[in-house]
């Protein structure tokens, strides 16, 4: 039927596979069920404040400096990860060493492992009476229980996102542009500053954005080696429950909400990005 | 050691296309010891706690009938949200990665919003449906439906945790191989069920094994959203997860870390498995490479 | 969005590699899990509805406490009646566990560490009757408790009292008193010595909190974290805390690393039980969770109190040696301090209250 019509704009392209009706009917009941109803819910409870409601509880010192610790060290930790994720992705397809199919299977740990195990690890291992712990702190560094603590589980988990968004395309750089450049007389530095690294800046911001977003939502691992000060280390989605177990909804929902947006907002970035990136070097 | 020449460059100037020996196994040091630091410690400390006081104590641990239910449950949860995604994320790809239509991107957006969202919020989502207080719970009540703090709140907030896994997984590896297999074999007659297995799934099957053990594991291991809505009832809606916190704030360390490191060993045959696949099919895999 | 920088697995360059090797093996291995998952989770289903279940929905350290209560409770109800009931138990911060009855868990009873969590769920959900307190002897209270003092072996820091709580070199591990009782419990008696020492005056008394406060370095969630801070991790150098609390230390961590200490004076620690009548009604075991809280007023229960280190509302019916590891101290009631419990948690844990205050000050 839109064959025989063939409107300008179609909703679909013609196709003879089959079952277009079927999977997308699939995919969006499913998605409507498990996720755009339940987040409407949120977004609908969180508008019962109005929005100077939400502003007020985004405006509250502590909510406000709960999602500065949130936000600043999540950031602090993408930044980690994507230097070292960058360093790591390098290593592991540029250079041949014994173990290096080992190491490159460590990298996928924190997404296979509990957050909650990896929670109780970190803060055994970074106690002032851990392994690490006790070895920072003859340095006078206190790692677990305060903000350092929750910079540590955040690299953790975001370390993974940040290698392997990167890993595909340092595998796919052709070597003859390196070769040429290096001929034509650019210093190897001068080659990887120059040549090799502007193409894969998408993908490096592409992982930043990821292990960023993992970051300010973070709940298993950290509460266990953070403190939770308020003001010093007390953490946005720990606030949503501290706000739960004082059964006020409204305040829980509208943090919740505001992260949301949050997320929504780095998601569409990353989107932006890998757009650029088609337009700019024609894959992404 | 020093034998090392840059990753499949044999009988090129190495030189030219990669940085000095010295430089080279500084950055390899960096990287192992980050990774060793960050990484590898935590997973070692698990195991160590864990077999603190000896083989006895650690498999104490497993005899006690709460650590039974609460392994019931994960398995249940798994087995039940884990196919659900496969479905979902195989019809998902299908529809993304076979046709083109208009709001593709939103589609895609969307199913990766669980991603980033935090699993506490994942969590409270379903508290504000299906809660006593919440958009549907006086009529679960009436009806005398149980969803929070029972087995399918759980398997709900599981389920959403893990939701773009299978489906974010399959739509490039679909969209890669494009449409021209399937097209021919419905042009010689197959049906489009018996096209897509056939067809389509020898080429995805890979790809979906990884992405179903990744989906289960996370699956088995979430913390957040279900510990809000699993209400912590001993013996009941103790996942894995949960009966490790539980344990670990009676002061029982040994059992609870014996516990974890029954999650980190799945984490450890999870990534054995999805890398030896790996490995096994490296072949195919620079074959594809060098396809495109 | 591009599909592959976003794949979790890294597999994404390697797309495509298994184009070559035909087979089909997993819509059945699939069809099989959803099968098993299926067949899994119907006998759960079917046991939930064959016996009798008492769900007791309690604060965090009563853990143990009610592990041999709820197993004392079941012999004696068979013994009495011939009838095999399940208590099951669900531990977790005060204020989180009255969350989840107010959300819909299915609690017959509530065993929480202190009577607004109680007030809460009567005048949210409307579950429990809002005079509560009049249904039970003792206003609901078969057990009390108070705080004492967990230190470091030998006391190195050489605490005795409330006072030294707010010396510049000492690190008080207490849990949030938002989402924890015995939190809650710790805040009030700092106020009510200061506050009895200050001639009641509630101004000095705030400031005593407020100071106290600043020698906070970590705020758990609940009582438990806060022993295992202290206890495990070695941070702090005094764990104010529930009695009984302070004394499991001691069982599990051994006596030879830590002393209590207890004040000269402390708070008189109230944590109610009641009865979730709409669910009991609902479920249709009003008969067998009322028992169970008549239970809590046995002798009995009474000896199982002391013998966790709770104060018994029976001394009677305690074993003496158990009495005697209870010491005597002057206990305060906050309601006699501060009036009513609406008054008392608004004025100091709601939302802006004296706790938000002096957090916002203290940063």
């Amino acid at each position: 039927m839109a064959q025989s019509l063939r409107p300008r704009r179609r909703f679909r392209q013609p196709s003879v596979i089959p079952g277009f009706g079927l999977t997308l009917g699939y995919t969006l009941t499913c998605l409507g069920v498990i996720v755009l109803l339940p987040l409407a819910a949120l977004v609908t409870r969180a508008s019962g404040l109005g929005l100077s409601g939400i502003w007020d509880v985004a405006t509250d010192p502590r909510v406000a400096s709960a999602l500065r610790v949130s936000f600043g060290v999540s950031l602090l930790a993408a930044l980690t990860a994507s230097v070292f994720g960058f360093l790591i992705a390098w290593v592991l397809t540029r250079y041949t060493f014994p173990g290096r199919k080992i190491v490159d299977a460590v990298v996928d740990l924190p997404f296979a492992l509990p957050t909650a195990v990896a929670g109780i690890a970190l803060a055994s291992l970074y106690a002032p009476n851990g392994l690490v712990g006790a070895q920072l702190a003859k340095f006078g560094i206190e790692a677990a229980y305060t903000p350092v603590g929750i910079y540590i589980a955040m690299v953790f988990i975001g370390l993974p996102f940040a290698v392997r968004t990167v890993q595909p395309l340092i595998v796919e750089i052709d070597r003859e542009i390196e070769e040429a450049s290096a001929t034509l007389g650019a210093t190897r530095l001068h080659t990887l500053v120059r040549v090799v690294l502007p193409p894969l800046i998408p993908a490096v911001l592409t992982g930043f954005a990821l292990a960023f977003a993992r970051g300010v939502g973070e709940y298993g691992s950290i509460i266990f080696i953070a403190g939770n000060l308020p003001y010093v280390s007390e953490i946005a989605p720990l606030l949503i429950v501290i706000k739960l177990s004082e059964f006020d909804y409204g305040g829980a929902c509208a943090i919740a909400t505001i992260m949301l947006g949050i997320s929504f907002v780095t998601l569409l970035a990353i989107n932006l990005i890998q757009a650029w990136s088609r337009r700019r070097f024609g894959y992404v | 050691m020093s034998k090392a020449i840059p990753h499949g460059d044999i009988g090129r100037p190495a030189s030219v296309v990669t940085e000095g020996s010295r430089v080279r196994w500084l950055l390899i040091g960096t990287a192992i010891a980050f990774l060793a630091l960050f990484l590898v410690l935590p997973l070692v400390t698990v195991f160590v706690q864990a077999f603190a006081k000896g083989w006895e104590a650690y498999l104490a641990a497993f005899t006690e009938q709460d650590a039974h239910a609460a392994i019931r449950l994960t398995l249940i949860v798994a087995a039940i949200a884990v196919p659900f995604n496969v479905v979902f994320g195989i019809m998902a790809s299908w529809a993304i990665a076979k046709f083109e239509f208009a709001g593709k991107n939103l589609l895609v957006t969307l199913i990766d919003l669980p991603f980033s969202v935090s699993p506490v919020v994942s969590g409270l989502i379903y508290v504000l449906v299906f809660g006593a207080q919440g958009l549907i719970g006086p009529w679960l009540i009436e009806h005398d439906i149980q969803i929070i703090f029972a087995v399918p709140g759980i398997v709900l907030a599981t389920i959403f945790v893990t939701f773009p896994f299978v489906a974010r997984q399959l739509i490039p590896l679909m969209q890669e191989q494009g449409t021209a297999e399937e097209e021919a074999a419905l042009t010689l007659g197959a049906s489009g069920w018996h096209a897509f297995r056939t067809v389509t799934l020898p080429n995805i099957r890979w790809g979906l094994l990884y992405s179903v053990l990744l989906c289960n594991a996370r699956a088995m291991g979430e913390f957040g959203a279900v510990s809000v809505v699993s209400g912590h009832i001993r013996g009941l809606t103790n996942t894995l997860p949960l009966h490790v916190e539980i344990l670990y704030n009676e002061y029982n360390f040994v059992a609870s870390f014996a516990v974890a490191s029954l999650l980190a060993g799945l984490a450890l045959v999870t990534l054995a498995v999805k890398s030896g696949l790996e490995w096994r099919y490296s072949a195919d895999i620079a074959a594809g490479a060098r396809g495109h | 969005m591009s599909d592959d920088t976003f794949s979790q697995t890294g597999t994404s360059p390697k797309a495509g590699f298994a184009r070559r090797t035909p087979g089909s093996a997993r819509p059945k291995s699939v069809a099989a899990l959803c099968l098993i998952g299926c067949l899994a989770a119907m006998p759960m289903a079917t046991t939930a509805l064959a016996q009798t279940e008492l769900l007791n929905v309690s604060y965090d350290p009563t853990r143990e406490l009610y592990k041999d209560i709820n197993a004392a409770f079941v012999a004696d109800w068979k013994a009495k009646t011939g009838e095999t009931v399940v208590v099951r138990a669900a531990h977790g911060g005060s204020g989180s566990q009255a969350r989840t009855v107010i959300d819909g868990i299915p609690a017959d009873v509530v065993t929480l560490g202190i009577p607004s969590d109680i007030d809460a769920i009567a005048r949210l959900s409307k579950k429990i009757a809002p005079d509560w307190r009049t249904k039970l002897p003792n206003q609901g209270l078969p057990y009390t408790s108070t705080v004492v003092f967990l230190v470091r072996k030998g006391n190195p820091k050489g605490v005795k009292d409330w006072g030294d709580l707010v010396k510049p070199d000492i690190k008080v591990i207490t849990p949030n008193p938002k989402t924890s009782a015995g939190g809650r419990w710790n805040f009030l008696a700092a106020w009510g010595y200061a506050y009895e020492k200050e001639g009641k005056d509630a101004d000095k008394a705030n400031a005593f909190v407020g100071q106290v406060y600043k020698n906070v370095p970590v705020l758990d969630t609940g009582a438990r974290g806060s022993t295992v801070t202290f206890a495990q991790r070695g941070l702090g150098d005094v764990l104010p805390t529930w009695e009984n609390e302070a004394y499991l230390v001691f069982d599990e961590f051994g006596r030879d690393k830590f002393d209590v200490v207890v004040p000269p004076t402390s708070i008189y620690a109230e944590p109610p039980v009641a009865l979730v009548d709409a669910n009991v009604d609902k479920k249709g075991t009003r008969k067998q969770a009322e028992a169970y809280l008549q239970f809590l007023y046995s002798d009995a229960a009474q000896a199982i109190f002391a013998k966790h280190h709770y104060r018994p509302l029976k001394r009677e019916a305690a074993r003496p040696e158990d009495l005697a590891q209870l010491p005597d101290l002057k206990l305060f009631k906050i309601e006699d301090l501060q009036g009513n419990w609406d008054d008392i948690q608004k004025k100091n844990f709601d939302n802006g209250g004296l706790f938000d205050q002096l957090s916002k000050a203290g940063r």
